[in-house]
This record gives C-alpha cells, sequence and structure tokens, in this order.
C-alpha cells in the first residue's frame, strides 16, 4: 500500500511541477507576438528592440496562417498575445469582421506606399508582400525546347500538358492565391472553364507548397513538372540558398502583367493587449528600416516601407508585378466557401 | 480486504487518468463543441445545412472508413509473420531491426513523401532501373497520387506497431498448450489455427484497432501521397474551421469522427473482455530460441527482405540524399546545419532541437505511461471479482468496457478541434496552459496514452488470477501483488508503450501544429522550416536533419532494448 502512495505522491510532484513552472518562469515585462509558423526575423535585429525598450519579445507559433488566425479570433475575450502577426489579404476581412484589432495610426505608415493599404482604419498595417505566380526551370525548357509560358492562358495549351504542379486551394495558402489569381483574371463567370482546360492539361494538385515544390518540380526535385505556382521571389532564394552560387538563377518567375496575386501581410494590436505602448513601438519597429531591410532575406518577400533597400541579391534576380491581379478582400470572404467547393467540385470529384 | 475497500481502491487508481482526460480531453472538447454550435448562444442549424443536404460527406466518410480498413488489412498481413518470427527467435540483428522499424512513426510526412518518391517516383530509382534493364520508353511504375501509394505508406507507419504489440504478447504465451496439442495429434498448422490464433486474438484485436484509428484519422499522407482528391474527415475538418472558418461544420464532423470510432472501440472492448484467457508462462517469457529447422530460417530471411524492402530502403534513400549534393558525396548539409552563421531568431543548434525533441518524448512518455498503466491496472481489475459476485458482473462488465472505450477516444479526435478547444478552456488561472510549453507533452501524451493502454492491457489480463491469489494468501499487500506479480510480467508491454509514447512524442507534428506555443524548435519544427523555403540548401539541411532525427531515434531504441537485454542476463 505503501509504495503505491509513494508513488501517487511522485505523480502529483511531477504534476504540480508541470503546472507551477509554467506560471513562475512569466514574470518580467514581456511582449508576446503571435504569428504562422513561417514568420522569421533576425537574432540582432530583436535584440535592438528589446534593448532599446527594456522588453523581452515572446513568438508565439500557432500554425499556418489560416489556423493562426482562427486561435486569436477564439482567444478574443481574453487575448495571448499583444500583437498578431500574419493576417494576409485573403484572410484581411475576417479578421476584421471578428473585430480583434485596435486602430493604431503609427507615423510609420507615411513610408508605406497607399496601394498597400486595405484597411482605412489602420487596425491592420501593411508589413511586407510577396507575388504569387508561375515559376519555371529553365534548364528544362531549353533541353526540349519548348518556349516556356508568358502568360496564365498559355497553360491551357497542349505543349503544356503535363507540365504543371499547383496547389490545393482548401489547404495551401498559395494554392488559394493562385486560384484568386485565375478569379481575378477570367472573372468569376470564366475562371471554372479555365480550371477545367487545366483538368483537361493533366495539372498535378499537390497538397501544400513544399509538397509541389521540393515533391514535383523538376529544378528541385525528382519530380516530372517543370511548371510550379510559386513565388515571384523563390529565384533569388535559390540563389541565395544553392550549394555553390550559380552564374544566373535556375528558376524564372512569371511576373508580367495580369498574371501574379500579391499577397500583402499585415501587423496589428490585438484589443485586450495589456501593453499597447510597447506593441505601438514594436509595430512602429516592424516598419522601420532596421526590420524593413531584414525581411527580404528572412522570409523572402518584399518590404512594405518603400525607404527600405533590397538586398543585392533581390535587385539582381527578382523582379516585383508592375500590374498584379487584384480581388477585393470582402468579395474573398463572402465568396471564399462558394468558390473553394466550385473549384473542388470541378477539379477533385 | 473486503468488496468495498477493493472498489474504492480501484478507483483510487483510475482516479490520475480520470482527472487529465476531463481536465485536457473532456472540457476543451465539450467546450469547443458547444462554442461553435451556440456562437452567442444561438443556434444556427442553417450552417449545418450542407452536412445532409450534399452527398459529399457521406463519401468522405465511407473513404475514410474503406481506406482505414484496407490499411489496417493490409498491415496486419504482412506484419503478422514478423511478429511470429520475433516473438519465437533469436536472431543476429534482431534488437537493430526492432529499433529501425520503429523510426518511420517519428518521420513527418512530407519527408516519408520525399523517401518514396526517391525510391517508386516517375525518376525514382526502381523505374531508372526499370527503364535501364527493359528498356522501357515511358516510366513503368506509375504510384503517386493512386490509392496504392500511400496505402503502402500507411503499411510502412504501422508496421512496427503490430509487430511490436503482437510480438510481446506472443512472447507470454504458454507453449505447453501448443505441445499438448500436437501431443495430442494436432498437425502443427491445426494447432496454429486452433490454439495460438484464438489465444493472440486480444493482442491482435488491440494492435490492428490502433492502426485502424491511426488510419482514420490520417492527414498529410493520404493528402500527399494519395493526391488531394482522396481526402478523410479529417481533412474535411481542417478545411471547414481553417479555410470556411464554419465551426459549426467543423464541430459536427469531429463529433461525428468521435461516434464512429467510439462505437467501434466499444465493440471491440466487449468482444475483448469476452475472448480473455489466462494463459501466461513465466517460464518462458520472452525465451526465443535460435532457429534450426529449415522453415524456421526461411521465415525469418523472408520476413527480414520483407522488412528491408518496405522500411529500411526507404530510410536509406533519404539517408543518401543527405549526403548527396550536386557534385557527389558531400557534408555540406551537415556543415551548414551546425554553422552558427544563420542569424535567424528562430535558428537552432541541431543539438538544441535534438535536446528539445528528447526532453519532450520524456515528459510525454512518462505522462503516458504513468496514466496508461493506471488505467490499465482498473481496466484489468474486474476479472477478479467475477467468481465472487457473479450477479454484477455484467454491470461491472459493461462499465469497464466504457472506459476502456472512452480513454480511447483522445487519439480519434481531430487535432485541430482539440487544439481550438485548448485555446477557449485552459485559459485562466490555475489552468493558464494555453501558451505554456507543458502544453506540448500534455497533448502528445493525450495522444499516446491510449497506445500504452492497448499495449499493456491484452498482457495484464492474461495473468491467471490464481496467480495474485497465491500472493495475496501469502500475505502480500495489493501494492506488493501489483510490484512482484503483476509489473515483471507485463514489463514488456510497458517497455512497448513506452517506446511508442516516446516515438509518438518525438515525431509529433500533427496534434502540435494546433496548439499554440511558445517558439521552441524540435526536429520535426526544424524540418518544416527547412522546406518552407526554395533552395538546395534548404531541401539538404531538411534530409540531414530527418537522418539525425532517425538516428537519434534508432539509437534510443536500440539502447532501450540492449539495457533490457542486459537486466534480463544479469537476473
Amino acid at each position: 500500500m505503501n509504495g503505491a502512495i509513494c508513488k501517487l505522491k511522485r505523480v502529483l510532484l511531477i504534476f504540480a511541477l508541470v503546472f507551477i513552472l509554467p506560471a513562475w518562469c512569466h514574470a518580467g515585462q514581456t511582449l508576446t507576438l503571435m504569428t504562422h509558423d513561417s514568420f522569421n526575423v533576425s537574432k540582432e535585429v530583436i535584440a535592438e528592440f528589446e534593448r532599446e525598450n527594456d522588453v523581452v519579445v515572446r513568438f508565439l507559433k500557432s500554425g499556418d496562417a489560416g489556423a493562426a488566425l482562427v486561435q486569436a479570433i477564439l482567444s478574443k475575450n481574453n487575448p495571448m498575445a499583444d500583437l498578431f502577426f500574419g493576417v494576409d489579404n485573403t484572410f484581411l476581412s475576417r479578421a476584421i469582421g471578428a473585430d480583434i484589432f485596435e486602430p493604431y495610426q503609427s507615423p510609420m505608415l507615411e513610408m508605406i506606399p497607399d496601394r498597400l493599404k486595405l484597411d482605412n482604419e489602420n487596425r491592420l498595417l501593411p508589413v511586407s508582400y510577396g507575388d504569387v505566380c508561375l515559376n519555371y526551370d529553365k534548364a528544362w525548357f531549353k533541353e526540349k525546347g519548348i518556349a516556356p509560358p508568358t502568360d496564365l492562358t498559355d497553360l491551357t495549351r497542349a505543349e503544356y500538358k503535363g507540365l504543371i504542379a499547383v496547389q490545393n486551394p482548401a489547404t495551401s495558402s498559395p494554392g488559394m492565391a493562385f486560384l484568386l489569381a485565375t478569379i481575378g483574371k477570367f472573372g468569376e463567370g470564366d475562371y471554372l472553364n479555365y480550371w477545367k482546360k487545366l483538368r483537361e492539361n493533366k495539372v498535378l494538385i499537390a497538397q501544400g507548397w513544399s509538397d509541389a515544390y521540393f515533391g514535383h518540380f523538376t529544378a528541385a526535385s525528382e519530380g516530372d513538372r517543370p511548371i510550379v505556382v510559386s513565388y515571384a521571389t523563390s529565384p533569388p532564394a535559390t540563389v541565395y540558398y544553392a550549394e555553390t552560387e550559380p552564374e544566373e538563377a535556375p528558376t524564372v518567375a512569371l511576373v508580367t502583367d495580369d498574371n501574379a496575386f500579391r499577397q500583402i501581410e499585415f501587423v496589428g494590436i490585438l484589443k485586450g493587449s495589456k501593453n499597447v505602448t510597447v506593441a505601438r513601438k514594436f509595430v512602429d519597429f516592424m516598419l522601420s528600416k532596421t526590420f524593413q531591410e531584414d525581411i527580404p532575406l528572412q522570409m523572402f518577400v518584399y518590404p512594405a516601407n518603400s525607404e527600405a533597400n533590397l538586398p543585392e541579391i533581390f535587385i539582381k534576380y527578382s523582379k516585383v508585378a508592375e500590374k498584379p491581379l487584384k480581388v477585393d478582400p470582402a468579395a474573398i470572404e463572402t465568396n471564399r466557401e462558394k468558390w473553394l467547393e466550385d473549384w473542388t467540385n470541378v477539379m477533385l470529384r | 480486504m473486503n468488496e468495498q475497500s477493493r472498489n474504492s481502491l480501484r478507483w483510487l487508481v483510475f482516479s490520475l487518468p480520470l482527472v487529465f482526460l476531463a481536465l485536457f480531453y473532456f472540457y476543451p472538447l465539450t467546450k469547443i463543441v458547444l462554442f461553435s454550435f451556440l456562437p452567442e448562444g444561438s443556434w444556427q442549424p442553417e450552417r449545418l445545412a450542407k452536412l445532409v443536404a450534399s452527398p459529399v460527406y457521406f463519401r468522405i466518410l465511407w473513404f475514410t472508413i474503406w481506406q482505414a480498413a484496407l490499411s489496417t488489412l493490409l498491415t496486419l498481413l504482412i506484419a503478422l509473420p514478423a511478429a511470429y518470427i520475433f516473438a519465437r527467435y533469436q536472431f543476429r540483428g534482431k534488437s537493430l531491426l526492432q529499433a529501425v522499424m520503429t523510426v518511420p512513426f517519428v518521420l513527418p510526412t512530407v519527408v516519408v513523401a520525399a523517401a518514396f518518391r526517391a525510391l517508386l517516383g516517375q525518376n525514382g530509382l526502381a523505374n531508372d532501373l526499370l527503364i535501364n534493364v527493359f528498356n522501357f520508353s515511358v516510366p513503368p511504375i506509375r504510384l503517386d497520387q493512386t490509392v496504392y501509394f500511400f496505402l503502402l505508406a500507411h503499411v510502412f507507419y504501422n508496421y512496427s506497431l503490430i509487430v511490436r504489440i503482437v510480438s510481446s504478447y506472443w512472447a507470454g504465451l504458454d507453449p505447453n498448450l501448443r505441445l499438448a496439442a500436437r501431443m495430442l495429434g494436432a498437425s502443427p498448422w491445426q494447432t496454429f489455427l486452433r490454439v495460438t490464433v484464438p489465444l493472440l486474438l486480444p493482442a491482435i484485436g488491440s494492435a490492428g484497432l490502433l492502426v485502424f484509428i491511426f488510419c482514420f484519422t490520417s492527414f498529410g499522407v493520404v493528402l500527399i501521397l494519395g493526391g488531394p482528391g482522396y481526402a478523410t474527415i479529417e481533412v474535411e475538418i481542417y478545411r471547414q474551421a481553417v479555410q470556411m472558418f464554419n465551426l459549426p461544420m467543423a464541430a459536427a464532423l469531429s463529433l461525428i469522427q468521435i461516434t464512429i470510432n467510439f462505437i467501434l472501440m466499444w465493440i471491440y472492448a466487449r468482444l475483448d473482455t469476452k475472448s480473455k484467457s489466462s494463459f501466461y508462462s513465466a517460464s518462458v517469457a520472452g525465451g526465443a530460441v535460435r532457429p534450426v529447422t529449415s522453415f524456421a530460417r526461411l521465415m525469418i530471411i523472408g520476413n527480414v527482405c520483407i522488412m528491408l524492402l518496405l522500411l529500411v530502403t526507404p530510410l536509406m534513400a533519404l539517408v543518401l540524399r543527405s549526403f548527396t549534393g550536386q557534385e557527389g558525396l558531400t557534408l555540406v548539409y551537415y556543415s551548414a546545419l551546425f554553422s552558427t552563421e544563420a542569424h535567424s531568431v528562430f535558428f537552432v543548434e541541431p543539438i538544441k532541437a535534438v535536446a528539445n525533441s528528447v526532453g519532450f518524448g520524456i515528459g510525454a512518455m512518462l505522462i503516458a505511461v504513468v496514466l496508461g498503466l493506471m488505467a490499465s491496472v482498473f481496466l484489468a481489475s474486474d476479472q477478479g471479482r467475477r467468481k465472487e459476485i457473479v450477479t454484477s458482473i455484467r454491470r461491472y462488465k459493461s462499465s469497464t468496457t466504457l472506459w476502456d472505450a472512452l480513454i480511447m477516444l483522445p487519439l480519434a479526435t481531430s487535432a485541430v478541434t482539440l487544439g481550438f478547444g485548448y485555446i477557449i478552456t485552459l485559459n485562466a488561472p490555475p489552468l493558464n496552459l494555453r501558451d505554456s510549453l507543458a502544453l506540448v507533452p500534455i497533448a502528445h501524451a493525450l495522444v499516446a496514452f491510449p497506445f500504452v493502454v492497448r499495449c499493456i492491457l491484452p498482457q495484464l489480463r492474461q495473468i491467471p488470477q490464481s496467480l495474485r491469489e497465491a500472493a495475496t494468501m501469502l500475505g502480500a499487500s495489493p501494492a506488493q501483488v501489483f510490484f512482484q506479480v503483476d509489473l515483471p510480467i507485463i514489463r514488456r508491454a510497458i517497455l512497448v508503450g513506452a517506446i511508442f509514447a516516446f516515438s509518438i512524442s518525438m515525431g509529433e507534428f500533427g496534434a502540435s501544429a494546433f496548439v499554440t506555443r511558445p517558439h521552441t524548435p524540435t526536429m520535426p519544427v526544424a524540418i518544416f522550416r527547412f522546406l518552407g523555403q526554395p533552395g538546395e540548401m534548404n531541401y539538404g539541411q531538411a534530409m540531414a536533419m530527418s537522418t539525425i532525427l532517425m538516428l537519434v531515434t534508432c539509437s534510443g531504441f536500440w539502447l532501450i532494448a540492449r539495457l533490457d537485454r542486459l537486466r534480463n542476463a544479469l537476473r
């Protein structure tokens, strides 16, 4: 009997430790940023902010962009964090509708071009943007002697049969952006016809970006698809992360007019934050040159601040879409379910 | 000791698992379901209309059940012969094979997909070989995005589950029964079918049930290898919750998923208590022998070949990939992994990621084993009273059956739903855990705990009550009986349970992906970070990290097996 009680005591002790320790570790002034799994920033940059404001910045990662936002909405009455980074224009309306952000008229907004600002009350402030577009394998097309595509409409042509990999918009954020690109380009009435033709042209639908790029793209895997949906900044990333720096980027991003969808990522101060003053400083900091110039090589997207200098690798290998395709954020939230259902019915069922 | 105090002791033992389940499972789940169905207190049935109006959901449900059943059958078919040789024979490399076998459990789906594609993909090794040898003009193997591909992966993932659970049980069966049957004139085949198989059923059922639930809630494997055309309920729950933000629908689908699994587990638990047979023999436990007959040798060679083909080649393909750069063999990915040049705040030295993973793994394992052991003792302890109070058997039995099915539920519950449940429940002191690191091992333990129960329970039920009664009669207290009679007998089963609990935690990305957590890089998290950006170095480092993950897991298991053998030898 004694043995059992002793054991029980030990277990209870372990439990007590598990419960009490976390509470005890939370002492001191901290600022919590809730974000998605792809968020990244340099150590020195964060250290600078921490030093200047005498605060510890803590990061909460909560799954992909969609899952993280839902978790922020669910914790509305008792927020887990002071700030949330990672709402993009495809989820903007959902975030605004849930009323979880506090407006903040940051002085840094002056340096951000108006075309990136989508919330006129400044509850969500643009931090970075990237263009979702087609990437193709330069060497593959050269070797086969086929001309690479120059427009989304090309993809329905016979010579590109079986060459394209896209992501499922229901499980992938670039996949969703690409679906929106086709809606922006062909309009609500016609985009499904385009997809029907893509289906006839044996388009491959992968679960997510990693699966499509590292699983099927000829330039990055043993796969057999020389065209893949990725980002305009993927070519500089392939150069940056190459084993030995190549002469030129092995892949090309198709950012000609009306062929890319722009994803803008926003930061916002969560309602109910207990550190509003520091949170505001952090927003200013995120929009400042220090942070903005760190964005390209950490997250491989463009900084929103027009005064931020781009790293050489971006200037050399990357282009911004001059005229990206646009879909109104409010329309996205209203129609998301319908578009996804229709797409799924046409493509998968 | 009278009946009443014995019963209260029984419940005392069960109280801890019960509190754990209530706090971390039933409470968050109930709350999120209510919250989803009644946002701001109003019931909105129109958001659920599609569930009955569209035939799609019925098809998804049917597909989920069909693929899980088929995967389970296939895994049983391929893994049971291996369970036989692991139970009966001692051969070279056995403990290493046993360790390697469990490795798939810790590997992220994208990585496993990469391994299979390297072997069986369009431009994979097998196709290259066939094209070179037979001059095919197109790759003859076209598995990618087909049913066969993910069925194969399900077998790959779950093979060790069947082998480990069944073989550890098999080794404890009394060989005298088999010998008696043979002496009475039964052929080896008759003996096997009429004696051994019926005796093995509890273990086969336990293992099969786990495989079924695992495949039932499969998310990435089906999607990545089978292609997006095949979606399970789990996928649909994610789609509804995250993409469509239709929480009522997600909650309804979660409930359907839970209900189906509950019914299944309840039926199983009923059958399991009925088929109870106490034929434990302490004298031979673990007494594997060297193979002498040619049949035995053939069996061993055949099974080892299957294991090499099914398990080792894909894993080796990964290892090979982590050492292959553009210009042949290279260590560049490993040196990059260890370089401190990376400036990211989330950069983590591999050593640190290993330490974090192992730390969470041990935490989850301890919680799961302690709770699983307690729950198993509770569930197994109804057998003793059978003789004493015949009239109330039915009542006791149905109550334990119910508990048996209930504690399995966390395994069958969608990670998204439960994760969201944590957000809205564990948000105030004393349980302000939703953004605490403690939640990670807890969430892992919740999934691992049913595994431990399923490993231990059949073995515990196999112990003849007379053994315990003899000990009691000789003056042993209930605790002494447990520690000196039960525990040594179920030691192996605990070991198997602990190994699975540990590996579930080491590899778990699914469940923790929906638990908000402060950034603590584990090995799977690091792998996903590398796979999130283009570039040769990223892919190479992901493969290198996967190799380290395999190595750490494998050596951990091997070490445990060695220590166990050593302990046996010393006794």
